[in-house]
């Protein structure tokens, strides 16, 4: 155990599948990096998997880690709750890092909740953002009657009620804090060609410790979407109509070498599939140009879309929210509107 | 489900864990206190979506294998409304747990509430839907499961027994797993899973009138269709660990979404506006 809690590091769960890691660990390290320089301690990424996991620890690097904590154990090679959380219980008891990240991915929100149980030790879902900053508790005074301050807290900044308020959560006591991160919010940095750090390999403490669950069968899903790293995505909510309709969104999206995305309305009605979702429970996007049509604009799809450089909303109805955010408005049909901006930039381009 | 696989003698002792929640679509400002806390009062209040989904698969389970269904909800009385329809949709039990020492509780502090209460019923299978509406967490049941010391398995699909084992199919984000799952066990469930069943006429009418002790003056009403209630002292659960006490997380600050802007450049629908927009776009370099 630390002496001094504030000298633990700033510690990003480096998940990986299959010995690939996805793009949520390099995001995490982006945010990571600025928390540890405010704090002035180590970024330490915790890599856990099968026997050699180790070499993804180079990319952990020159994504910005000082220190990746290395747990490689057979019984790690898939994802399995238990024993991930059995070995991440005793690397936190072992190091005491002062705050720890997840992605809230699939398995990030199956692990956290379970360490943090674990370690009775508060978890906010879903982040936004994490700063840090100082936390005023009001229900503890200190002697000369003045509130207690706790210095260089993580304020876990999320969306909650449906996305109607926008909360900021504190763990001011029981360390360490933890959190989860949406993918696709936080921005990675620019990746550091041969930046290297030091590899500390831990235990995985697992002699003894029974798994109840043995995985049969996994069937990937080549997924051929990819909004996230699309420079112009073209979206439709309910407004488009008809899954037919959406045929025009592709259209456009061809002609200006873009992507294809939907509202959850959208995808409700089944005008397309679920994983072209954007939005608070779908993906989070900033193209350099995001062209809305027919979608209303519910605060939990501006969340996903908003930071887009550059928006222009199509919408019959002059008062929709989506207006609120956009950089352009076309108050005007889409089967009007669409077409004729492919005619412009087909004759311009 | 596969019908080659077989479930036990007895068939299964499941427990749902389900939530009262205001239907978050349909916030307004009425609904938000001066102390940014929700005006709970001021919504509508439903049947977590999931938490339904979870329902149905206990349900399942007991329709193929055998078994019996408990329904519990931790929450104000008001909570048993969604208690007396796990009844009429066929659980055979309902529990509402209920104490003001649970006010304020995160999900630590839920969890550990909730897991005290299922021990009591010392359960095969656990479900809880994956997340609720209100907090968007899906903390709650892997914290219940971690308490437990059961197996947890997140983003349930579909399940079938065989024997001591359930053999789950569970989402993993980049596609689809199948695990041999020792019992006890705990499953989130999401919508994936199927539609909750409808209400059971014969049952609407007997369970309409069921009721928890704190809705009928602290008495408890005779036979089946009572609905039981636990305080923290019943399930043995530690003051501290409870609500604000045993909760972590505190929150410092709320802010509405007011959404700036409406600062918008207008752009005729017509050839000439649109024209102009692409014309736009290619001289700064958006697209082109």
């Amino acid at each position: 155990m630390l002496q001094d809690r504030t000298k633990g590091e700033v510690w990003v769960f480096a998940e990986q599948e299959e010995g690939k890691l996805s793009d949520v660990p390099r995001e995490l390290l982006g945010k990571g990096r600025e928390l540890a320089d405010r704090l002035g301690v180590r970024l330490g990424a915790v890599l856990i998997g099968g026997k050699g996991v180790e070499p993804l620890s180079a990319q952990l690097f020159e994504a910005g880690a000082d220190v990746v904590h290395v747990i490689e154990d057979d019984e790690l090679a898939v994802f399995r709750g238990k024993a991930y959380r059995h070995a991440f219980v005793e690397l936190i008891k072992e190091c005491d890092p002062q705050i720890v990240i997840f992605g809230a991915t699939h398995m990030g929100r199956d692990l956290a909740p379970a360490v943090a149980s674990a370690l009775r030790c508060g978890l906010t879902a879903d982040c936004t953002d994490l700063q840090i900053g100082d936390y005023t508790d009001k229900k503890c005074t200190c002697e000369d009657g003045s509130p207690k301050i706790v210095k260089d807290v993580l304020l876990q900044i999320r969306p909650a009620f449906g996305g109607n308020i926008i909360a900021t959560i504190v763990n001011p006591y029981n360390w360490p804090q933890m959190a989860t991160v949406r993918e696709g919010v936080m921005k990675p940095l620019d990746p550091q060609p041969g930046k290297t750090g030091e590899v500390v390999r831990h235990a995985s403490h697992l002699e003894g410790v029974e798994i109840p669950v043995e995985v049969l069968e996994i069937v990937r899903r080549h997924s051929t979407v990819n909004l996230k790293g699309a420079r112009i995505i073209v979206a439709g909510g309910a407004g488009v109509g008809s899954k037919e309709n959406f045929k025009l969104l592709y259209d456009l999206a061809e002609a200006l070498g873009g992507a294809v995305g939907g509202s959850r309305a959208a995808v409700d009605l089944g005008y397309c599939e679920h994983e072209r979702q954007i939005g608070q429970t779908g993906v989070t996007v900033r193209p350099a140009l995001f062209i809305s049509c027919g979608i209303s604009g519910a605060v939990q799809h501006l969340a996903g879309m908003q930071d887009s450089a550059k928006i222009i909303a199509i919408n019959t109805d002059k008062d929709a929210p989506i207006f609120k955010v956009a950089h352009y408005g076309i108050v005007g049909d889409l089967n009007v509107v669409i077409p004729k901006m492919i005619k412009a930039i087909k004759q311009k381009g | 489900m596969n019908e080659k696989t077989k479930g036990r003698e007895g068939g299964y002792n499941c427990v749902v864990c389900i939530k009262q929640v205001p239907d978050t679509k349909k916030v307004t400002g009425e609904a938000m206190k001066a102390d940014g806390t929700i005006n709970r009062a001021a919504l509508p209040a439903i049947f977590n979506p999931e938490d339904r989904n979870a329902l149905e698969a206990a349900l399942r389970v007991k329709e193929q294998y055998g078994g019996t269904v408990t329904a519990i909800a931790m929450g104000l009385p008001a909570a048993c409304a969604i208690l007396r329809e796990a009844l009429m949709c066929g659980a055979d039990k309902a529990y509402l747990v209920t104490d003001r020492k649970a006010a304020g509780s995160d999900t630590l502090a839920t969890s550990y509430i909730l897991s005290c209460a299922v021990r009591k019923f010392n359960p095969d299978l656990v479900f809880c839907g994956r997340q609720a509406i209100d907090g968007d967490t899906a903390q709650t049941g892997p914290q219940i499961a971690e308490k437990l010391d059961f197996a947890a398995i997140t983003y349930l699909e579909d399940i079938e027994m065989d024997g001591d084992y359930a053999i789950a199919t569970r989402d993993i984000g980049t596609g689809v797993e199948k695990d041999r799952v020792k019992l006890p066990a705990l499953f989130t469930v999401t919508e994936k899973f199927g539609e909750l069943r409808p209400y059971e006429v014969r049952r609407v009418m007997k369970y309409k009138k069921a009721k928890a002790p704190v809705e009928n003056g602290g008495v408890a009403l005779e036979g089946d269709f009572a609905i039981g209630q636990l305080s923290c002292d019943d399930i043995g659960a530690e003051a501290d660990r409870c609500g604000f006490a045993g909760s972590p997380t505190n929150v410092n600050k709320i802010v509405s979404v007011v959404l700036a802007g409406g600062d918008y450049k207008e752009v005729a629908a017509t050839d000439e506006g649109i024209g102009g927009l692409v014309s736009e776009l290619i001289a700064d370099h958006t697209i082109g």
